[in-house]
């Protein structure tokens, strides 16, 4: 039996603006199990970033939670008091963000910054310092014990996300949300990234929340996948059914559209005509309907995300079509 | 037919970096030619100095036949018309306090064309790269990413340009996105007969896009030839990494990736004979000589022991 750590649960949440309320998260429901890699995929605007803040509790002063739950270990997140939620950053869940250049203090050694972040620990400055080198060393750092006298800028973009790997993994925190992590770097970097994102789970054994928009490394990375569209999960499953036989049509244009999957070479790309829908004035029915190529009169329902096989939920009314409306 | 851009032993320095140690290539009209490589190889200094816009203290330029190196602002301003540069960053790229229509119509402003009707022209652009006409009156922060990107290449088309300098025109696009731009610019090119130059890492969009490609490491092209040559059978093995490298969105592809040892070398104290063989995983004894950039039929390659030959 595998063991949950992170469970959301029907999560939404909106932002206050001056237009309206824009419902930047709808009805979100998705488990991480312990020790497995959950990847989330989906274009800019889908709430990949609102739901990592809604997990952390980051949130901009507009955030509203209109209903659901995010629970870690069985302990709902939302309704924690704040001096909790303080405990289980950095030490139970931690994260690496997008961009590398950016993520340090530049005017702080990188042995300081390690240091600095063992605040909760009791060991002694040295004793700390040996942990840190011991973690640049982990993340593939040669010479960290020099390294770690050295500056921000004196690393290079993939190094310097490695050491924030390292940083995060340096509490072996339970579940690491790593948010673009590879984004910013060269496609050489992103492989480095990524092999040794997967070495540290094995070694660690945490559970990683991986967010990307790049097909290609949540293939590559992911135990399962989540799609998310215009703020709602339109599809999740395992890696192999949902890039085989996804069952719903954004996930299949998605798919289609990555030059990566297009072995012959084509002057022109597929594309997903139509823009992302104004999440301040929800279109009704499915949010997809405008875009979809497949779209038919039940399409004006919102469908439910329904268990379609032990690997595989989507939200589709083509995958409803023996049963009566 | 001569080549609308030949660049020669092209040579970049900023005080005692050597970013640029002899690049050399040429375009061809209505030609798509993509340059890879990994951050620091000097892929944007290369379109940079190409523009006027980055220091280049040896080697020549044509566009048209005619010397653009080291031409003076001044002087160069002229050419601007006919070289139009499409900036990494889209949204950074537009100043946040003009609306749309006067990003895009600021080409004519700076050129002296007075006889334009700016709102037409906007309108015109707008079109052309599928926006919708309202936008004229947005400012770039009410733009998403795509959106900015499209206002870009309108700007960079509103003087009818005959080559663009494109520096990484799909980094942060999502892949729907991307489609439409690459789709948008390959009309465009069919069309109006354009030239291009494709700055990128991602070597899924250079399949589909280029005629043509150069491979630069340490400042220095080490392998270039038609896009089909080099993905069917890479001759130097850092392009072979670089292809191996390369992510497939399918979870059982079985990839035989070939690791790249290090990191890249400095260019303050760059290493002696083939300045890939530290990282190289063919390297043998005879690297320490420098390779030297050998062309067989159209395909060129900078190493003494080459992979596919």
């Amino acid at each position: 039996m595998t063991e949950k750590l992170l469970e959301i649960d029907n999560l939404s949440v909106d932002y206050e603006t001056a237009r309206g309320d824009l419902k930047a998260l709808r009805n979100i429901t998705f488990d991480v199990n312990k020790r497995e890699i959950v990847g989330i995929v989906g274009e800019s605007g889908c709430g990949k970033s609102t739901l990592i803040s809604a997990i952390l509790r980051l949130i901009a002063p507009n955030t509203r939670f209109r209903n659901g739950e995010v629970r870690f270990k069985g302990e709902d997140l939302l309704t924690a008091s704040e001096r909790k939620i303080r405990d289980l950053r950095g030490d139970d869940i931690s994260i690496v963000f997008q961009d590398p250049m950016q993520t340090h203090n530049p005017v702080i050694s990188i042995g300081q910054q390690m240091v600095d972040i063992q605040h909760r620990s009791k060991a002694s400055k040295a004793e700390k310092l040996a942990t840190a080198a011991k973690m640049l060393g982990a993340v593939g750092i040669p010479d960290p014990e020099a390294r770690l006298r050295q500056f921000p800028h004196e690393f290079s973009g993939g190094m310097r996300q490695r050491i924030a790997i390292a940083m995060a993994l340096m509490s072996e925190p339970d579940l690491l949300i790593a948010d673009e992590p590879t984004t910013a770097l060269d496609a050489t970097l992103e492989v480095q990234i990524i092999e040794r994102l997967k070495d540290l789970q094995n070694d660690f054994g945490c559970a990683i929340l991986f967010i990307s928009h790049h097909l290609g490394v949540i293939a590559e990375l992911c135990d399962r996948v989540v799609v998310m569209y215009a703020g709602a999960v339109v599809e999740s499953g395992t890696v192999r059914e949902i890039f085989h036989h996804p069952k719903h049509p954004y996930t299949r244009r998605l798919i289609e559209c990555d030059p990566g999957h297009i072995k012959e070479r084509a002057r022109v790309l597929p594309t997903i005509p139509g823009e992302v829908p104004d999440l301040a004035n929800l279109p009704t029915g499915c949010i997809f309907r405008d875009r979809c190529d497949q779209a038919f009169e039940r399409c004006a329902e919102v469908p439910p995300l329904t268990r379609l096989s032990e690997g595989q939920n989507a939200a589709c009314w083509l995958n409803h079509m023996e049963e009566p409306a | 037919m001569s080549p609308i851009l030949e660049v020669k032993d092209l040579q970049t320095s900023y005080g005692h970096v050597n970013v640029l140690a002899g690049v050399s290539f040429s375009v061809e009209q209505g030609e798509t030619y993509a340059m890879v490589g990994e951050s620091g190889s000097g892929k944007t200094t290369v379109i940079r100095a190409i523009a006027g816009l980055a220091p280049a203290q040896a080697g020549s330029v044509k566009f048209d036949g005619q010397e653009i190196r080291g031409l003076s602002e001044r002087a160069f301003r002229p050419l601007r018309k006919d070289i139009a540069m499409m900036f990494q960053d889209p949204t950074g790229s537009l100043s946040p306090r003009l609306t749309i229509r006067n990003l895009i119509t600021e080409p004519y402003k700076i050129q002296g064309m007075k006889d334009r009707d700016l709102d037409a022209e906007a309108k015109r652009l707008l079109e052309l790269v599928n926006l919708p006409a309202h936008f004229a009156d947005r400012y770039p922060y009410q733009l998403s990413g795509g959106q900015a990107r499209r206002v870009g290449v309108a700007r960079a088309l509103a003087l009818e340009p005959k080559l663009i300098l494109a520096d990484e025109p799909t980094a942060g696009l999502d892949v729907s996105v991307q489609g439409e731009l690459l789709n948008l610019l390959n009309d465009l090119r069919e069309r109006l007969g354009l030239s291009m130059v494709i700055i990128t890492h991602n070597l899924n969009v250079v399949r589909h896009v280029a005629d043509r490609m150069g491979i630069l490491y340490l400042g220095r092209l080490v392998e270039e030839g038609t896009t089909e040559a080099i993905f069917d059978a890479p001759r130097h093995p850092y392009t072979n990494c670089l292809l191996s490298a390369n992510p497939e969105p399918d979870p059982d592809a079985r990839l035989e990736r070939i690791a790249l040892k290090g990191e890249p070398p400095s260019l303050i104290k760059r290493p002696s004979g083939c300045e890939f063989r530290d990282r190289c995983p063919v390297a043998s004894d005879i690297c320490t000589q420098v390779p030297k950039f050998e062309v067989t039929g159209n395909h060129a390659v900078r190493c003494l022991t080459p992979l596919h030959l």
